[in-house]
């Protein structure tokens, strides 16, 4: 089933860790081995998508070999085993994210069914005509796009924060947004598109003052920032374990209990139900009044792998590494003629987002794609971001705690490259 | 892996740097605009139908190597033909940068068109290199509709 190798290998990498020892903990990511074009993968595409480490393939492999069965349902051995595997997992998440009660965590599709969820079932039942939803102008569209919907259909108003030049927002006009119209502020934790990390414990004071609770898009703050609810006070956090060295398809949706209790369920089915007659339902409690169907149950256990991975090494280890690699690419980067950032707050994590003189991105993602080099190129799901900074599409290199110096320097060596192609 | 010089050769470069008949026709009678959304490419194609030739065409937009330069030659290439010789030319560069040329199609009518069949060989490219001509189908079709490679 497991090879034994595999498991001494991440208890080894667990003692090397200090300091982080990036080449042993590269060998816990089978994907990182990987050739292309004949040349080692350098992978710097993490904010689309992070790598899986061994141990999280591995408890999946054995969920399906030998613990596969509904949840919630079975009076069988095997179904006992799924459920207990499945609600530690949400007891993981729980201390993960510091929660009160584990019936705060929501399991969700990712972090755009989460922002989905509670725009429908917070924001149908509490928006009316002419209130307002305060979003950022550094959005991605899954934090843009459910609130639009919202707002076309019961005739509220979506209000935008703006951005400097360097892509902080202005706090000052972001009071000045907030009124006694204003029913949520939903606002990313770090952007995808610029690496901004904005100040959201303040501005989540600043909210409560008046009375408006907060949504964070944690999907691009989850692998960088240890995250504390509690300790912030936001209403909703919302984030996708696949960014986070877990599976795809499977999500996170923290909410307040006492706001999910008054909130009406977001879709029917099995598992969200009490008790059912063709005359009415009753619904189950939290938080499995929003989950409704048989769930992602390999991916939850997958997730709750890789938490514990990422435990072991430890958050603040990881951002301290990752703001060392930032720091050291900023540097390589900023030393290519024609080459300009795009994105340079002074708060920022992991992402190096940027534009090259007369080369379009998609160019330097094909021909840096020959050299073993993947980025993205495009808009990155943030077009009003794009059009706030007057460019068609960026380069992006976005880092993960597994990334080296030298592949920042080969992504260097990659870029004038590029620029000798278009010489 | 084929090269990258097969991509990006000289010719393709030189009309990236320099676009032939770039620029908006003030005589057009057509025109269509095209967007590529993976890669922010937009493309307006313009057209003066005399009839059933192209009398004259030219475009405006931003986007990639492959896209502006396909542009720039799509337009050289077709400036004084007909109609159906452009759809037939449409035709046949479509089977080279999807890399489905089979004979039915004959290669020698492409010209210097040829230096995009390196393309097939990057298959995220060829949305990219069809933009231009998707969006000259459009203006030829008179659908005013914004044409996307989505």
């Amino acid at each position: 089933m497991i090879p034994a190798g595999r498991q001494v290998a991440g208890e080894v990498c667990n003692e090397c860790l200090v300091g982080l020892g990036v080449e042993r903990i590269r060998q816990d990511f089978p994907a990182l081995q990987v050739k292309v074009h004949g040349k080692p993968l350098v992978y710097l595409d993490n904010a689309a998508t992070s790598q899986k480490p061994q141990v999280v393939i591995d408890r999946i492999t054995r969920y399906y070999l030998s613990e596969n069965s509904n949840i919630h349902r079975g009076v069988h051995f095997l179904s006992d085993l799924a459920t207990q595997a499945y609600e530690s997992t949400r007891d993981r998440l729980r201390q993960f994210l510091n929660a009160a009660h584990d019936r705060e965590i929501i399991f969700t599709r990712g972090t755009t069914e989460g922002i989905n969820l509670v725009a429908h079932s917070f924001g149908r039942s509490r928006v009316r005509a002419g209130d307002e939803i305060v979003i950022s102008a550094m959005e991605h569209h899954s934090n843009i796009v459910p609130w639009q919907i919202l707002c076309e259909e019961k005739g509220a108003t979506l209000r935008v924060i703006p951005i400097n030049d360097a892509g902080e927002l202005l706090l000052e006009e972001y009071e000045r947004l907030l009124c006694d119209r204003t029913r949520l502020v939903a606002v990313t934790y770090v952007s995808n598109a610029l690496g901004t990390v904005n100040p959201v414990k303040p501005m989540i004071a600043t909210a409560h003052r008046r009375g408006i609770p907060v949504l964070v898009d944690g999907a691009q703050a989850a692998p960088h920032l240890a995250v504390d609810v509690q300790d912030l006070d936001c209403d909703f956090y919302a984030f996708s374990g696949h960014k986070l060295y877990g599976p795809t398809g499977i999500g996170i949706l923290y909410g307040k209990a006492d706001l999910l209790e008054s909130m009406p369920p977001y879709q029917g089915g099995g598992d969200m139900i009490s008790a059912v007659t063709f005359e009415r339902t009753l619904y189950n409690s939290l938080p499995y009044k929003f989950e409704a169907g048989t769930p992602h149950i390999a991916g939850v256990i997958g997730l709750g792998a890789a938490i514990e991975y990422v435990q072991r090494i430890g958050l603040p280890r990881i951002a301290a590494y990752e703001a060392d690699l930032l720091a050291y690419g900023t540097e390589l980067l900023s030393a290519i003629p024609g080459l300009r950032i795009i994105g340079t707050a002074r708060e920022k994590a992991s992402v190096l987002s940027f534009v090259l003189d007369g080369i379009h991105a998609h160019d330097t993602g094909t021909i840096l794609d020959h050299e073993g080099i993947a980025i993205r190129a495009g808009h990155h799901c943030a077009m009003p971001v794009m059009k706030r900074f007057g460019v068609p599409a960026t380069a992006r290199a976005s880092l993960a705690f597994y990334n080296t110096r030298e592949e920042l320097e080969a992504l260097a060596k990659g870029l004038h490259k590029v620029i000798e192609v278009f010489a | 892996m084929s090269d990258l010089s097969d991509l990006y050769q000289q010719v393709i470069l030189d009309h990236y740097k320099r676009p032939r008949n770039f620029r908006r026709l003030d005589e057009a009678n057509r025109k269509a605009e095209g967007h590529n959304p993976l890669c922010g490419d937009e493309i307006t194609v313009y057209l003066h139908l005399d009839g059933d030739v192209i009398k004259d065409i030219s475009f405006e937009g931003a986007g990639c190597a492959i896209s502006k330069a396909s542009a720039s030659m799509m337009t050289a290439a077709l400036k004084g033909r007909t109609r159906g010789e452009a759809e037939t030319l449409f035709e046949k560069f479509h089977e080279m940068v999807t890399g489905r040329r089979d004979g039915t199609a004959d290669p020698a009518g492409l010209g210097k068109l040829e230096v995009f069949c390196g393309v097939s060989e990057f298959p995220v490219r060829v949305k990219c290199a069809s933009l231009a001509w998707h969006t000259l189908r459009a203006a030829l079709e008179g659908s005013g509709e914004r044409v996307s490679t989505e």
